[in-house]
């Protein structure tokens, strides 16, 4: 790849300067797990990369308004020991862990799974199911979207050339709430999602859902926010008759494609097994008990 | 192409180096450096031989760029010993032959010192999932996890 250029900026204004002033492709460098892996095999040929780990704040989680910010470019492994994010979102933690190995732990994050934006993206389904927002910063400013916004197609997004994702905001975590992600892989470890599901709800005191959020993986082109999911849950509990709702929303909405990890069939039958799954470990953790979901 | 002057720490040593901005921290070690320890398996983040440390987190070194190293600390193979002491987890892999082609074995060794590091006493199943992204071809793995429980036990003086 001739011509290559490796930048390291440290403010935001300098990085949004060199992505609008690149005549080629500019890609944006966090983890680098996926970029560097396209590099490498020749799938993706920039002329500019522009890391931005030496932006204050992009590596870092913090408290704000009752919320958490988590920077875009902090690795998995960060995420997952930070006390906070494992009290109020254990679902985009154990969603986030999934990601490959040890190794890629150190390094992946959670803007590089959204942008990469491939439809069987672990961290994925769990952002979108915990309401979380994206802060983009570009030359026009800075703007916040809901992350299921950012996904266009696979590999695409809708940031505009001089953007990145800056952090991500998650929302202050009501009293008896709680979230979960599962997938379905045919092996334990270090394999793509065959399906994935991501459900986070907030009950009342006796139980009834109140607001519920959820999400499927690797059954569309896109992940998917399913609101027939969250209609099956709100104003009820966790009763059979609303698992059998849950499921058949989940299986409706699925349009996967065939290949060698599912057929369309086995896709939408397990995309109705994990929500049911998922729900139950959310709900579960909405009433204090802490489950492992994997 | 214009080459990027990198300074870094290499096993506890300053080090410095040129490179070009598209070459890997491992393409660096390797052809670079001179440290051929680290090995290129896949190229792709998948098999492991490449393990590092990067600022003490275990990373594979194909998929870092040389230039990301500059004001960071690497850890490689050979700075695992010290001098002519093996480190507890190069014995016991001796001991429990953990290997037959080594070639995987650079990078077992170093994410399993990462792992005694942080976890001293980890439990089997923590082990395995710990070493996922380490994949030997010749040993089945049985006897590398016999390997790292031994050399955890010699960490915390339970054994020699």
């Amino acid at each position: 790849m001739p011509g290559l250029t490796y930048t390291a900026p440290t403010s935001v204004d300098a990085a949004v300067k060199l992505l609008a002033g690149s005549s080629g492709l500019a890609k944006v460098l966090s983890g680098g797990t996926d970029l560097l892996v396209q590099m490498r095999s020749g799938r993706m040929k920039p002329e500019l990369i522009v890391d931005t780990k030496k932006i204050p704040g992009i590596m870092d989680i913090r408290e704000e308004n009752g919320g958490l910010i988590v920077g875009a470019a902090t690795p998995g492994a960060v995420v997952e020991a930070n006390a906070a994010m494992n009290k109020a979102w254990p679902g985009v933690v154990e969603a986030l862990d999934l990601i490959g190995s040890t190794q890629v732990q150190g390094r992946c994050s959670l803007a590089g799974n959204l942008c990469n934006a491939s439809p069987a993206a672990d961290s994925v389904p769990a952002l979108y199911a915990a309401a979380a927002t994206a802060v983009i910063v570009g030359s026009k400013g800075r703007r916040e979207i809901p992350v299921e916004q950012v996904p266009t197609g696979p590999g695409r997004t809708s940031l505009a050339k001089d953007e990145f994702i800056l952090e991500f905001k998650f929302p202050p975590r009501p009293a008896h709430s709680g979230d979960a992600y599962l997938r379905f892989i045919p092996r334990t470890e270090m394999d793509i999602a065959v399906v994935g599901c991501g459900i986070s709800v907030t009950l009342d005191d006796k139980g009834v859902c109140t607001a519920a959020r959820c999400s499927l993986g690797a059954v569309a082109p896109t992940v998917l926010l399913v609101q027939a999911m969250a209609d099956a849950l709100v104003g009820h509990t966790l009763d059979d008759a609303t698992l059998a709702k849950l499921d058949a929303a989940a299986q409706a909405a699925c349009k996967p494609i065939n290949d060698k990890r599912g057929t369309i069939e086995y896709r939408t039958k397990v995309a109705g097994v994990l929500a049911r799954r998922a729900a139950k470990i959310a709900f579960d953790r909405a009433s204090g008990k802490t489950v492992k979901a994997h | 192409m214009a080459k990027s002057y990198v300074s870094t720490t290499i096993n506890g040593e300053s080090a410095e180096y040129l490179c070009e901005p598209q070459q890997t921290l491992l393409d660096v070690l390797r052809d670079v450096v001179g440290l051929t320890g680290s090995k290129e398996g896949c190229a792709s983040g998948d098999c492991g031989a490449c393990s590092v440390l990067l600022d003490g987190t275990l990373v594979c070194s194909c998929l870092v760029l040389g230039v990301e190293a500059e004001g960071k600390s690497i850890l490689t193979v050979e700075g695992v010993a010290q001098g002519d002491k093996l480190h507890p987890v190069q014995q016991k892999f001796l001991e429990h032959a953990a290997l037959q082609c080594g070639f995987c074995t650079p990078g077992l060794i170093v994410a399993s010192k990462a792992l005694l590091d942080s976890n001293p006493n980890p439990t089997e199943t923590e082990i395995r999932y710990w070493l996922a992204g380490n994949l030997c071809r010749c040993t089945g793995y049985d006897k590398i996890v016999r390997a790292v429980q031994d050399a955890g036990a010699v960490m915390r003086g339970e054994t020699v």
